[in-house]
């Protein structure tokens, strides 16, 4: 498989939650600006790259009846670094994503790398796999972000798009589980297309 | 606080899958069938009242006097792993009929983040919950839970039979129908 493969795949083929419909919580629950979820799609970017190299490197040390805790130790580790530089450098993202940053060691993306591509495959490919699959999801995230931002509020990134309010139930609960739904359905279609 | 406070708000109000998003994995996972559902709810009814025992325990009485609050994070997953384990030996041993209700849903329990969100949602310094308080938050939950993933999996079997157009089956006409579910939920705002 071409290096170039395994990096795009992540976006639009085999993207985490579009198609894989993993690591939901998150994109439902800090995707209510563009900007929330890049952020948290880049911090989980970090804990995905990391962690992938860092299975990748110890894959042969760990005896494969301790793997599953061993990788969610490795992933807590990484986790705990990226909340503590994300409360030091930016207080006010990490206020927002509150307790999704902890939640990352449960995201089914970050574990399900780790066992299906970085316990079978060399550190640096491991690294490309996890910056695919890692900006896949910030993708995915800052997609939905956006869509309910604008339908929202108004505004991309923050920047006034059109007078008024918008419609306030996209930025509430229901507009999360509603969004993800029609832009899961413009995937497959768009999927069906390409094929 | 009073309990009837913290169950109705748990329940209904903020509710866990429905206004927080908390377990969607499993929500969106094992709800095809009512059957699975209720036992998968069983499960993390269960697991949740452990571990937020557990953990409360373990918040207040090491990490808070040691200053290594830090470490929450990377304990806690921990002690949820290494306790569904261990739930999971006891009940084979102990109520082989339970094992069998609820064994195929254990595993996947560990990487649910509606068990850790709920263990450090209930040590939050702004809440303030004692001990009690903890554990009816942690039962209240998982009502909230049930009801979400019990009420969501009658709908979808129904779901099953209607005629969609093909890109929005399966997964896309779900989350429309969840996202239906907590606009109905989001009418409980306000009561407590």
């Amino acid at each position: 498989m071409g290096k170039l493969n395994i990096l795009t795949r992540g976006f639009i083929r085999e993207n985490p939650v579009f198609v894989l419909l993993l690591g939901l919580c998150p994109a439902l629950g800090v995707t209510t600006s563009a900007i929330n979820g890049l952020g948290m799609g880049l911090a989980t970017t970090f804990v995905l790259v990391m962690s992938n190299l860092v299975v990748s490197i110890i894959k042969d040390v760990i005896p494969n009846k301790v793997r599953i805790p061993s990788f969610i130790v490795i992933i807590a580790s990484f986790v705990t670094i990226v909340s503590l530089v994300m409360e030091a450098f930016v207080p006010a993202l990490f206020k927002e994503l509150g307790l999704f940053i902890p939640l990352i060691v449960v995201n089914c993306v970050v574990m399900g790398r780790a066992e299906a591509f970085a316990s079978k495959n060399n550190p640096f490919n491991a690294i490309i796999d996890g910056l695919g699959m890692g900006l896949g999801f910030a993708f995915a995230l800052a997609i939905l972000g956006g869509v309910r931002e604008i339908l929202g509020s108004g505004s991309f990134f923050g920047i006034p798009i059109f007078e008024g309010d918008g419609m306030l139930v996209f930025v509430l609960a229901p507009g999360a589980f509603i969004g993800l739904g029609y832009l899961i359905a413009l995937n497959n279609i768009l999927r069906k297309t390409i094929e | 606080m009073d309990y009837l406070i913290i169950i109705i708000g748990a329940v209904f109000v903020n509710n866990i899958v429905l206004a927080q998003f908390l377990g969607i994995c499993p929500y969106m996972g094992v709800s095809s069938k009512v059957s699975t559902s209720i036992g998968m709810s069983g499960a993390v009814m269960f697991v949740m009242t452990l571990a937020t025992i557990v953990t409360y325990l373990i918040f207040n009485y090491i990490l808070v006097p040691f200053e290594i609050t830090y470490l929450q994070t990377i304990s806690y997953i921990l002690v949820i792993a290494s306790l569904v384990q261990m739930v999971e030996l006891v009940l084979k041993k102990v109520s082989p009929p339970l094992y069998q209700a609820l064994g195929i849903f254990l595993p996947l329990i560990t990487t649910n983040c509606a068990i850790l969100g709920v263990t450090i949602l209930a040590v939050r310094p702004d809440f303030g919950f004692n001990l009690m308080e903890a554990v009816v938050f942690a039962i209240a939950n998982s009502i909230g839970f049930a009801l979400a993933i019990v009420l969501f999996a009658g709908i979808r079997e129904q779901l099953e039979l209607s005629d969609l157009p093909k890109g929005m089956r399966g997964a896309p006409a779900a989350l429309v129908v969840a996202g239906i579910m907590a606009l109905a939920f989001m009418g409980f705002t306000g009561i407590v």
